[in-house]
């Protein structure tokens, strides 16, 4: 009987794919995967405590640099609940800037998550393609807000500002071209032989287990719960609009990556009904806020969808202006919950394939 | 004119040293040297020429422009990168074996460039036409395998070792579909010797009696050169650059080189092998030969490019039963068609 040994391997954080400063510290048995033990905590910049100096409004820009792929989707759940904290009404033309622009941020944070699986995969090509996307939606964005990557635009009671002059336009445009393009990444990434090859029946998750672990986002609906924030309990306006929530069955890679492209299809839909709504609203896109904001001594929770889950705020106030403590329930890092035992047994190029199609963001991870 | 111009360049050398009065036996090893040495020179400056034919494919295959900057069109711009590499430090890490780490780089050039000794790039344009030709050029272009294990060996690193385990596995793997599906060819040729096979190819390349095994050895040569799909070997988002992931500077570079001399000699063997060598199509003969042997390689080349910029990578296991599965049973199959087919044709006397 020959005899082996099993040996250690650092993958990261120095690691093309772990897609920033992540760990995971593999004991190999050749290249087969015995145990994976995620590190993670490198890029931690205690933003929860930081918020706890600063007053309401000067925690908006740390929210930014959390998830800063979708950094809008950041803000508005922060800015959702102080405003459930202090009951504040946001005006309508206020909540349909809110979802476009969200709703853009989470297509800039799908189209990366797409193209970088596609690299994880080994194909250069799709990933470039989608970044061809990202950054007209980046572009747009820059326009609304002033920034790229870390907007910053949600203020408690509204946005900062109103969209400029043939905005909603351009909008309508990219989405107008947005479904061509998902049908160049279906060609070229979704039908390819290999791609398939390598993520179908990879890394499965059980509806049973991604409900135990608290996963939530496409990892959960790839698994076949249908469970988004944004049909179950809609939050802002979200009721107005018709769509649809993607769905996975086998709770592979595959679904996980596919549920994406066809959310991102969804993304369009709601944009596209948000801007033909919005031409009948007009009016102050911010509620009338005091300038120093006291919220009652209470506490509060509120959570949104986010591109890459379900993300919470909890907000304590004690009375003052600063707040008293903020916790942020963080989808990326909860998502990682499941990593150690979905990649055993497993190869190394594997491990590329199953965190890749987790998406995470480190900045969000670590917070 | 066009036609002969490497030959007539070899015979006005010959007969400018005869005219020297030196014995013969020197005039033709001079001849040779200079032959070797201008294969040598056509190698590295097409395998630099290969990298930006690379950049510019993956740019325009990725809506991009590519380089643009150094030199017309960017042309100079691999030049640049070359010399840039070779004014940096050499990076020997700490526990690595000195001798061997650095003996791999300069080495993975020995049997890439061994190997064009016997490639014709033209009518009679082979430096020497041995009659085993393809035999010594499968030998010779297996070595290569060494120098990878030899370069993730001394690095020291656990993603090196990784990367080199990869080699040896897929080149020992794949070296048995390539070898079987050149087979085919060398049956209806009858013979290793790379003019023959050439001139057996005079009326029909064997890319149409052979496609099959055309498939077969295509496939295995792009894996046998650790190109996209199988580029497992250098899986930069699994393990980082493999065997080079220690390396920098010119032994980086001298991987990256070597590598483009290998796509170009398993084009240049299928060029040789199934479409004719240098052979024109269609009755174009104005067309001097050389020309045609490098059209015809140029294209395959293209082809292997546009391969790398469009698939993903395969993994591990699904490379080794790709290629134990399905094609050494395929390139057995076709041997056995093969042979059963020349002998009905015997028995036809067709």
């Amino acid at each position: 009987m020959l005899r082996t040994q099993e040996y250690f391997l650092n993958f990261g954080p120095q690691h093309p794919s772990t897609h920033g400063v992540f760990q995971i510290i593999l004991t190999l048995d050749g290249e087969r995967i015995v145990k994976a033990e995620p590190v993670c905590g490198y890029l931690h910049r205690g933003i929860e405590k930081l918020a706890e100096s600063r007053t309401y409004t000067q925690v908006i820009p740390y929210t930014d640099r959390m998830d800063y792929l979708a950094a809008m989707l950041q803000n508005l759940g922060y800015v959702q609940a102080v405003e459930k904290l202090m009951g504040i009404e946001v005006p309508e033309r206020a909540e349909y800037l809110r979802i476009i622009s969200g709703e853009l941020s989470r297509l800039a944070s799908h189209l990366l998550a797409t193209g970088v699986y596609a690299l994880d995969i080994g194909g250069f090509t799709g990933f470039l393609l989608c970044f061809r996307e990202r950054e007209r939606v980046m572009d747009l964005l820059e326009e609304l807000t002033g920034s790229r990557m870390t907007l910053s635009y949600a203020r408690i009671g509204g946005v900062a500002d109103d969209a400029p002059e043939g905005w909603l336009d351009k909008v309508k445009k990219l989405m107008d071209d947005m479904p061509g393009y998902i049908d160049e990444y279906n060609g070229l990434i979704t039908g390819n032989e290999i791609f398939q090859a390598r993520t179908k029946f990879v890394g499965q998750l059980t509806p049973e287990t991604a409900i135990n672990y608290s996963l939530s986002g496409p990892v959960l609906r790839a698994s076949g719960v249908n469970y988004d924030l944004r049909k179950v309990r809609p939050y802002g306006i979200y009721d107005r609009f018709d769509f649809e929530v993607p769905l996975g069955e086998n709770g592979d890679c595959f679904d996980r990556f596919y549920c994406r492209v066809r959310e991102m299809q969804q993304s369009v839909r709601i944009i596209q009904q948000a801007i033909e709504q919005i031409k009948e609203v007009d009016g102050p896109v911010i509620a009338k806020v005091p300038k120093v904001l006291k919220p009652p001594k209470s506490d509060v929770y509120h959570e949104i969808e986010s591109a890459k889950g379900i993300i919470g705020y909890y907000v304590v106030s004690d009375g003052s202006n600063k707040p008293y403590r903020v916790h942020v329930r963080r989808p990326s890092f909860i998502n990682l919950g499941y990593l150690d035992e979905m990649l055993r047994g497993y190869l190394i190029a594997d491990v590329v394939a199953i965190l890749g199609s987790i998406d995470i963001v480190l900045g969000e991870v670590d917070c | 004119m066009l036609e002969n111009l490497f030959v007539g360049i070899a015979d006005w050398l010959r007969s400018l040293l005869g005219g020297l009065g030196t014995p013969v036996e020197i005039n033709e090893a001079i001849v040779m040297l200079v032959k070797l040495v201008a294969i040598l020179v056509f190698i590295l400056i097409n395998a630099l020429w290969l990298v930006y034919m690379e950049r510019k494919v993956a740019a325009y295959m990725q809506a991009r422009i590519g380089p643009n900057r150094v030199g017309p069109k960017g042309l100079l711009q691999t030049t640049a990168d070359i010399g840039k590499l070779i004014s940096k430090e050499i990076v020997i890490p700490g526990k690595a074996d000195k001798v061997v780490f650095l003996l791999a780089p300069v080495l993975i050039f020995v049997p890439t460039l061994m190997v064009f000794a016997v490639i014709p790039f033209g009518k009679n344009m082979a430096a020497i036409d041995m009659n085993i030709g393809v035999f010594y050029l499968l030998a010779i272009a297996s070595l290569s395998t060494l120098f990878f294990w030899m370069g993730g060996w001394a690095s020291n690193s656990k993603y090196s070792l990784i990367g080199s385990m990869r080699v040896v596995a897929q080149m020992v793997s794949y070296e048995l579909p390539l070898v079987l599906g050149l087979l085919g060819v060398i049956m209806i040729a009858g013979s290793l010797k790379m003019s023959d096979i050439i001139a057996a190819q005079e009326h029909t390349w064997f890319i149409f009696t052979q496609p099959i095994a055309f498939l077969i050895y295509f496939t295995a040569a792009v894996a046998e050169t650790n190109r996209c799909p199988f580029d497992l070997v250098e899986g930069e988002s699994e393990i980082i650059a493999g065997p080079y992931t220690e390396y920098g500077g010119m032994a980086f570079a001298m991987f990256f080189l070597a590598e483009y001399a290998n796509i170009m000699v398993i084009c240049a063997m299928a060029t040789i092998m199934f479409l004719g060598g240098w052979h024109a199509p269609f009755g174009l003969d104005f067309i001097p030969s050389w020309v045609w042997f490098f059209l015809k390689m140029y294209a395959l080349i293209f082809v292997v490019m546009q391969l790398r910029w469009t698939y993903p990578r395969i993994r591990v296991d699904q490379l080794m039963g790709f290629s134990w599965k399905v094609l050494v049973p395929l390139a057995l199959a076709n041997i056995f068609i093969t042979g059963i087919g020349m002998k009905i044709y015997q028995a036809i006397g067709w």
